[in-house]
This record gives C-alpha cells, structure tokens and sequence, in this order.
C-alpha cells in the first residue's frame, strides 16, 4: 500500500520543489504547489479507490517490515479516509487562495505543502509517537505563514497560537507516556495491559485536553479568532478547514479507545463544552464587527457540534461528528476564501463598510448567501446531517439539555443572515462602486467546494459508508450502538 | 398517467431540473425559460392527479445509517399529499403564468423563475415524505426559498430586513419541531411517520403532549400563529405572486397540513389539541382585527391569511383536520386568487395604498370581477367555496367549545368587514389615485379567471376531499349557516355603508379613537415587544459577553499566564547577575529553607 506515504511523500517534495523554483521566477512556485496539490488529491482518491476495492475496511503500510525495531505503521481507515480526502480538497483551494502571493512566494507554497504533509501525518499515523511527532509539527508551518504571512498583529497571534496549543499537546505527551507505559505498545488500538479505571479518569482529561483547545471548545478557544484574523487566507482555509479536524479525530482514536471509562465518566462534562460552544460561538459571532473574526467564532460553535456527537458516543454521534467535520471543513474553507477573497480587493474586514455587494459584485454575494446558508445547517447542504444527528442522539444520551443546542442552532441562523444583510443586500456603498467580481481562481475552487457542500448535503451515505466499519467497532467497544 | 402514479418522485426532481435549466440559461434565455418554468408545477399537480386513488406503495431509502441503526427517508403519495400537490401543482402554475407579465420588466426575472421552481420541489418533497426527516428537509427548504423570494429585491433594506425576519421567526418553530423530532426518536426509536403515527396511542401521555406540542411549534412557526405571526405582514416586501404562491396557499399552509399529517399524535394529547384550538381562535380573531385598518392591500391579505390560518388551527384543534384540510383547499383558491387581484391592480395603478385606489372597476373590469368573486368566497357568503369549508370549521368547533366558536363568528363578521372595506374602496367610488389605471394583459388576467372559478365552485368538492383524506363526509349544518351567513351579510353591509362615499366616514371614526387606531395599525404592538424583549437584549447581550467575558476574562487571563510567565522570567534572569554575594546569600537561604523542611517533615 504504498499510497500511503506518497500522501506524506507527495506534498512534502513539492515543498522541496517550490522553494528552489522560486529562484527561477516568482510565478513557479504556485504552479508547483497547485501541481503537487492535484497530484496528492489524485493520491487520496487513489487511496480512497483501493480502499473501497480491497476489505472496504482499512489499509495499512508499515515501514521495513513487521519485525523491525523502529518501525512505523501508517494506517487508513473510516475515521482518517474522509479528513485525508477533506485536506487534500482544502489543499487545492488554498493553493488557488494564495495564488496572487507575491512576498516570498516560493517558501509560502513550501510551508503550506509542509502543512498538508504534516496533516497528512496525522490522520494516517498507525503508531502513537508517529501521531505526537506529526502532531506538534503541524504547529510549525502554520507559525510561520501567520507569523511571516499574516496580518498587522501577526506576531502576537502567531506565538499566542503556539504556545496555546502546545501547552495542551504537552498534556497529551504526557498522557501518551502515561498509556504506552500501561500498555507497552506503541501501535494505535493495541492495547496489552488494560489500563485501570481510576487511571483512565486523570488519563482521559490528559489526553483529551490538548485535543480539546484544538478544536476548540469554551473556554479554550481565545487563541482562535487571533489566529485567523491574522492569518493569510491560505492560513486560515487549512487552520479552520483542517487543523481543527486534528481534535476530533484524536479523541475518537486516541482518547476515547484508551480511556473508554474515563471518556463515560467525562462524557457529560464534555458534552457540556460542546453545548456551550454552539451557544457561546454563535453569540460571539453575533457581537462581531470584523467578518472574519465572525466566521472565527463560527468555527466554535460548529465545532461545538461535534464534541457534542462524539460525547454521546453512539454510533450515529461517532457519524455525526464525522459528518459535522467534513461539513465545516467545506463551509468554512468556503467562507474565509470568499473573506479572504474580498479582503484582497477592498483590504477591509469591517462588516460596517461593505453593503449592497449583491449589486456591486453579484457572483461573490451568491455565493456568500450560499455559503451562509451552509453555515446555517439548511438541510440539502452539508451542515444539516451532522447537526441533525448530533441532536438526535444527544437527546438520547442527554435529554433537554438540546434545548440549548436548538437556541444555539436558533444563533447560528442570527448570525449568518446578519452577515447576509449588511454585507450582500442593501444599497450598494458607493465606496465599493468599481469593486471587481470574484477573481476566475478563487470562483473555481469556491465551486470546487461548493460541489462538496451540496453532494454531503444531499447523500451524507457517501461518509457514513466509509465510516461504517471502524465506527462500528469504536461504539461497539463504548457499548453504544447496536 | 400511471408514469406518474408509479414515479412520485418527478414531482421533485422535474421541478429541480428546471430550476437548473433556467438558473443556467441565464438572463438572455428568460424569454424562453419563464414558459419551461410552468413545466414544474404542471408535473407536481399531475403527480397529485395521479396519486388520488393511487396504491402505490411508498419509495424509500436510507439516508442516515450507521452501525445498523438508520434513518430512512422516503416519499409516496396518499389522499392527503395529493390534495396538497394538486393545490400546489394549480396555484404554482397560475402564479408562474401570472409572474410573466407580472415580472416582464425585471432584471433578475432567471432568479426569480429559478427559485419558484426550487420551491415547488421543496414543497412537494415536504408534502409526500414518510418519514419525519424528508418532511423537515422540504419544511427548511421552502422556508429558504421563502427567504431568497422575500428578499428578492435585496436592494431595498425594507425587504432585506423583512427576508431575515420571516426565516428567523419560523426558525423558532423549526427548532422547537426539530426538538420534537429528537423526543420522538428516542420515545418510538423512528422517524417514519407510518411507525410514529402508529406508536402515537402507547406513548405516555406526558411525551404525546410535549412531542405534538413541539411539532406545533414547527407549524405555528410556518403558518405565523399568535405569536409567531409577525413574519408574515413583512413579507409582503417579495414580490406579490411570490406572495400568492407561498405566503397564502402553500408554505404557510403547511402548518395546517403537518398537523394533519400527524394528527394520531394529536389525538393522543387533549392538552395539546387545547392548546392549538385556543391558539388558532385567539389568532383567527386578532388578525382579523388588524386587518380591518390596514392601509396597504396586501397587508391587509396578510393578516387576513393569519386570520384564516387561525381558522384552520382551530379546527384542528377541535379534532376536525378533515374541515381544516378542505378550508387549506378553498383557502387557497381564493386568497392566492385575492393576492394575485390585488398584484394586478398594484401593476395597474401603481401604488399599494388602497387610500390612493378607488374606481378601479371601470378600468380594470376583469380584475374588479374576479376580486368580487375572491372576496365574496373569503366573506363566507354562499354558495361561493369559502362557505361552505367555513361552515365546516365553525361546525366543528362549536362541537367542541361553544366560546370558541361565538369568538369564530365575530372573526367572521370582521372577515366580511374587511373584505368589502378593500374592495369598496379599491374598486368602487372615486378614483383618489394620480394614475390612470389600466386593465393587466392576458398573462396575468387569465390566472384569475381560473382562480375564480376555483374559488367559485371548490365549496362543492367538500366530500370528494373527505373521502380522500378517508373521513366521513360532513354534513352541512343549517344552524350553523344561518348565523355564519348572517353575520357575513351584516360584515359586508356595515363595510358598503361606511366606505361607499370614500374615506371620510373612517376617518372620522378613526380620529375619534385614534389611541385604538393607533394600535391596532401596529398589530397591537406585538412586534415592536418581541423586538424590546427578545430581539434587542440578544444581541446587546452578545455584544456585553464579547467585550466583557471573551476579551476581559478568559482571553485576558491567556494572555496573564503569558505575560506573567515572562515577568516571572525576567525577574529569574536578574538573579543571574554574577555578583557572588548575591548567589552566596541565595545559596544560605536556600539551606536554611531545606533544613526547615526537612527538620519539619522529621520531627
């Protein structure tokens, strides 16, 4: 199964490429990016094709054979194929959001192929050193291209997001020595010694924490909206679209089969966040004057449906959550390239300034309402399944406290028919006259994701088909599920 | 015919492909396109035709499924989504053919068929679905299209502002369903409507209640039921066939028809029935009152759709769904014939104030005619439709609380009132207007001539809609006829009498309790409280949390460990002076701290 490293391979040599095609002209650079970018997706459906041709289950490849000391196991399966097709989808858009870069372009696109590769990394990391290597050097790429990319307060924004998140990985070392000491195996999912009830209790928080900012829930999630404001459009497509996926992902792999008595005790604690998250993000998002810091704070909320589907650790939650992170990747990859793409031409943010771009630049509007529309759960796009899910059995498992995720969903549609109102309709601000439409680049990966909104909106079965087998497994293990 | 009986699905995705066919021709084919537009309501409406006595059995999929547990989706056509297609299927196609001339001189006129076409496959979708999650798919959908039409004219602040409002207050319905939809999940561990609706008698008599008063949220919501109603008269702001179509015959409808759908669940909670009679009666009445000093035509549709929803509730409400459905059919018929009337005299005079109307019939003879006809039927005046679906509400209701149904009469007397006040002044009398009005072409006259005709003769059609909806055929109560008659002719009279010689009368009497006036013009203040109450505090509140609680507190407690982390480490390095003194000094405090401890932990 050598699809997989070329997913890590792949990227990681147009990186190689794009910073020494940057001394042959400036423009090289991103036709290597946007050529390794295709050529991963290739690989991912590559990897998708052989998956659902072989068991249908998983793929595995490990290095230098099964009897080797150092050897390291990449793995694919439901819960990694979705994210990995998710980033190699986002990965083509941010190449195209970044195409008019004209600072160091050729160490730009580097950074941003390193950033996919590292990703990559993650999803597919059979072992536990694997996944907390690839892990933190996610961290790296992104600190540059916001600290060298970004905005004004770049550096504040850059380091805060650092060194947040990686005060909480450093828990989750702690927690991963903590288990590979238990269960003396370093693979995913093996697990020798069965690790003590009382330890899975401070285990499960160990790990989960790190994950936990990550995605990120109420109270930790301060370092977000500086990081996206200050990030790049590229920045904040793969940040919003991928980096936070990491979170979700490591709970129901990591967290959660390690620590399925610590996770039961701590589910309604966690479900608590996650509820709180939907509610606090959207009247955040509310009180917003920046539009992207609004689609920042989205992010929490819909994050916040996730922690809420994986909390009730059935198996349509487990579906739920994945629905809900594939979801968020596309509308919120959506959403800050179309900001980002108005930013570039008008070099504002403030909601207040703009009005009436239905009129001025109409195929951008369009595609804001369509994008807000997703964002407000609609069903037919792809934000719909997930929340649907995620409320149905969270009432299962925690009643009417779904009240407050119905007001929460009720914000959700507050917020961005807001956005709508002030930004699209209206009479057009006679600033903004000569504005230019949606440059042919970024139109072209919008529809890209666009597509995607509307194919998981309408048949959810393409994720839940490929989730089915692991996720069976996962719940069956919690004791949910049938 | 039996290519539709046995393919129910064409009724949504024939409308879909012909809102992409004129989405993608664009602006220079809408000549064109506007008459293939028609195609998708015509399909929807034969699919109903065909359905009528179908047996077809119903399609469904899995659309949601996990681990073996699964949600299915599916359509099939029955009695009732038959009556609903047909109604969509003839009031879609008569508004299409309307917009034609109607819209003839619009820039975005592709968008504006486009979504019509959306939302005759979203309607259709909700009406046939079996299972409780395709219906709230349709619910949500034509919910959007309803936003996208209202705001179509986006440009006008007034619309867009009327756009959001209408989707956020039906929202507070469709969370409050979607709560329903959970408790139903988890209390019969389905959402196919067939297994709830056949759960619905063993279900606890608490979860009965709170599940179909949940599910009535979702529908006062839809059908803008007290308090829910204030969407509606905003949405007049879309464009007035766009109001016909959805905002008087099929969305807001909807309501009545979910209920009906599910209406085992109902009769499983007597509370829950109370609730929606009461409810449907106090709107019914409250509406009425308000429409009857609107100045602008089609606010005055708007409550008086509000008014005759509330009728329909209320029938429901008093267990009769089988009346309420045929007052959705006659209701149809004759307020999208009324909205339509007053979209062609809005064209041809130019303006919405009925102030600035008046004389209108001598210029406009077959929109004066057919609004004669519309609002006789709303009136109740036999043997126009509206009497006849009327009389079986009151009937129904005076069956099950006599204070309900006196409250309904009144609702009738106001009803003519109103009714005769708009035409009275609109089209008799003499003309106020600065315009010369002028009859609307055939594109637009036609459609009414149908509608008219419908609105006349539906009454008759009560048992045939009985026996499709499998209910016994209701009788005609005399009693109950002679007084809705009654009470209609002295609406219609007093409404002639004040209103024949022009404004001058009201106003007088409007002058004179100006403070009632005043209040009744704004709906009796509801909307401006919910705007204090609800609205206005949400979002200062919003606005407090962000500046005090995420800046002030969390993210300035963040940035405190930061910054107390490197104060930490400056005041460290300072020690690092490499004056030996100070390490020597540091170093015995140091020892004397450790014996301490360690004199402490031994003793």
């Amino acid at each position: 199964m050598l699809t997989l490293p070329a997913l890590i391979l792949v990227p990681l040599a147009g990186s190689l490429i794009a910073v020494f095609s940057a001394r042959r002209s400036a423009t090289a650079p991103r036709v290597v990016a946007l050529i390794a970018a295709v050529a991963e997706a290739g690989v991912a459906v590559a990897a998708l094709v052989s998956m659902l041709a072989t068991s249908g289950e998983r793929l595995m490849w490990v290095s230098g054979g099964n009897n080797a000391v150092a050897t390291s196991r990449l793995v694919a399966d439901g819960l990694s194929i979705p994210l990995v097709l998710l980033t190699a989808l986002l990965g083509i858009v941010a190449v195209a959001a970044s195409w008019r870069i004209t600072d160091r372009p050729g160490t730009h696109h580097a950074l941003l192929l390193g950033l996919e590769a590292a990703v990559m990394t993650v999803f597919l990391a059979g072992d536990l050193i694997l996944f907390y290597v690839a892990w933190e050097a996610v961290l790296i790429p992104m600190f540059f291209l916001i600290g060298g990319w970004g905005h004004e307060n770049r550096r504040h924004a850059a380091l805060k997001f650092f060194i947040y998140t990686f005060a909480g990985s450093v828990l989750m070392l702690a927690g991963i020595i903590a288990v590979v000491m238990t269960v003396r195996s370093i693979t995913i999912g093996e697990i020798g010694n069965a690790i003590p009830a009382s330890t899975q209790m401070w285990l499960f928080w160990l790990l989960a924490i790190g994950m936990l900012v990550k995605i990120p829930v109420f109270p930790l999630h301060t370092w977000l909206p500086d990081a996206h404001v200050e990030a790049p459009t590229a920045g904040s497509i793969m940040l919003a679209g991928v980096l936070l996926k990491m979170g979700g992902y490591g709970l129901m792999r990591i967290a959660i089969p390690y620590a399925p008595q610590g996770f039961q005790s701590a589910a309604p604690v966690m479900a608590g966040l996650g509820i709180a998250s939907i509610v606090y993000g959207a009247l955040m998002a509310l009180a917003q004057t920046d539009l992207k810091r609004l689609v920042a704070y989205s992010s929490v909320a819909h994050m916040g449906f996730v922690v809420l589907a994986i909390s009730t650790g059935t198996a349509l939650g487990y579906a739920a959550a994945m629905l809900g992170m594939v979801s968020h990747g596309l509308v919120a990859g959506l959403m800050f390239l179309l900001v980002g793409s108005l930013y570039e031409r008008t070099h504002t943010r403030e909601i207040a300034r703009f009005g009436g771009l239905g009129v001025t630049t109409p195929r951008w509007g369009g595609i804001f309402v369509f994008a807000a529309l997703a964002s407000l759960g609609l069903p037919g796009l792809s934000g719909f399944p997930g929340e649907l899910l995620a409320v149905l059995e969270g009432f299962g498992a925690f009643g009417w406290w779904m009240i407050i995720v119905a007001f929460g969903a009720l914000l959700g549609a507050v917020y961005n028919l807001t956005a709508v109102r002030r930004v699209v309709h209206g009479e057009p601000s006679t600033e903004w006259t000569h504005l230019s439409d949606i440059a042919p680049v970024d139109l072209a990966a919008a529809s890209l994701l666009a597509i995607g909104i509307v194919v998981i909106g309408v048949t959810p079965g393409v994720v839940m088909r490929l989730t089915d087998p692991v996720v069976t497994v996962l719940a069956r293990a919690l004791g949910g599920g049938s | 015919m039996t290519l539709f009986a046995s393919n129910p699905w064409l009724a949504v995705a024939v409308p879909v492909f012909v809102a992409l066919v004129v989405a993608v021709a664009g602006k220079r084919l809408v000549g064109m396109t506007q008459w293939f537009a028609v195609l998708a309501p015509v399909t929807a409406g034969m699919v109903g035709i065909a359905g009528w006595n179908s047996t077809a059995g119903p399609q469904s999929t899995s659309w949601l499924s996990q681990a073996g547990t699964s949600i299915e989706t599916g359509i099939a056509v029955d009695g009732l989504s038959a009556i609903m297609l047909i109604v969509v299927g003839v009031v879609a196609t008569m508004v299409v053919v309307f917009s034609v001339g109607y819209m003839a001189h619009d820039e975005s006129r592709a968008r504006y068929f486009a979504l019509l076409a959306i939302f005759t496959a979203a309607m259709c979708l909700l009406v046939m679905s079996t299972s409780l999650v395709t219906l709230f798919i349709g619910w949500e959908l034509v919910g959007a299209c309803s936003y996208l039409l209202i705001g179509f004219w986006y440009r006008k602040a007034s619309a867009a502002s009327a756009a959001m409002k209408a989707f956020l207050t039906t929202r507070v319905g469709d969370v409050g369903m979607l709560l329903g939809l959970a408790l139903l999940w988890k209390a019969t561990g389905s959402l196919d409507i067939a297994v709830i609706t056949g759960a619905a008698p063993g279900l606890a008599a608490g979860t009965a209640t709170l599940a179909a008063l949940l599910l009535f949220m979702g529908a006062a919501g839809k059908s803008a039921q007290f308090p829910l109603h204030i969407w509606l008269p905003d949405a007049m702001e879309g464009p007035t066939p766009v109001s016909a179509l959805i905002h008087a015959a099929t969305m807001v409808a909807a309501g009545v028809f979910l209920i009906a759908r599910m209406w085992p669940v109902f009769d499983a909670s007597e509370a829950a029935r109370t609730v929606v009679l009461w409810i449907g009666t106090f709107t019914a009445i409250f509406a009425a009152t308000v429409a009857c000093v609107q100045t602008d035509i089609k606010k005055v549709l708007a409550y008086s759709t509000i008014s005759q929803l509330g009728f329909m509730f209320a029938a429901l409400g008093a267990g009769a769904w089988g009346a309420a459905m045929f007052h959705l059919v006659t209701h149809a018929a004759f307020k999208s014939l009324l909205f339509l009337g007053s979209g062609s005299v809005i064209h041809g005079a130019k303006t919405q104030d009925i102030r600035e109307m008046g004389g209108l019939a001598r210029f406009m003879p077959v929109t004066a005619a057919t609004w004669i006809v519309g609002a006789v039927a709303l009136a109740g005046i036999p043997p126009l439709s509206g009497f006849f679906s009327k009389d079986a509400v009151l009937a129904s209701v005076l069956h099950a609380s006599p204070l309900a149904a006196s409250v309904l009469f009144a609702a009738s007397l106001l009803t003519a009132f109103y009714a005769f006040r708009v035409t009275s002044l609109v089209f008799f009398g003499k003309g106020r207007g600065t315009t010369v009005a002028h009859e609307s072409p055939l594109s637009m006259t036609a459609p009414l001539v149908v509608l008219a005709v419908l609105a006349a003769t539906l009454g008759f059609m009560g048992d045939p809609i009985m026996t499709a909806l499998g209910l016994e055929p209701e009788i005609l109560s005399f009693a109950v006829a002679g007084v809705s008659v009654m009470v209609a002719v002295l609406g219609l009279c007093s409404a002639c009498a004040l209103y024949v010689n022009g404004l001058g009368q009201a106003s007088r009497l409007s002058e004179r309790f100006s403070a009632l006036h005043r209040l009744l013009l704004g709906g009796w203040g509801v909307d401006a409280l919910v705007q204090r109450v609800f609205i206005a505090p949400v979002i200062r509140f919003a606005g407090a949390l962000y500046v005090w609680l995420d800046r002030l507190i969390i993210d300035r407690a963040v940035e405190g460990v930061g910054t107390g982390s490197q104060f930490i480490g400056r005041f460290m390095a300072n020690l690092q002076s490499g004056e030996t003194d100070v390490y020597a000094s540091l170093a015995a405090v140091g020892f004397i701290v450790l014996m301490g401890i360690v004199l402490w932990i031994g003793r």
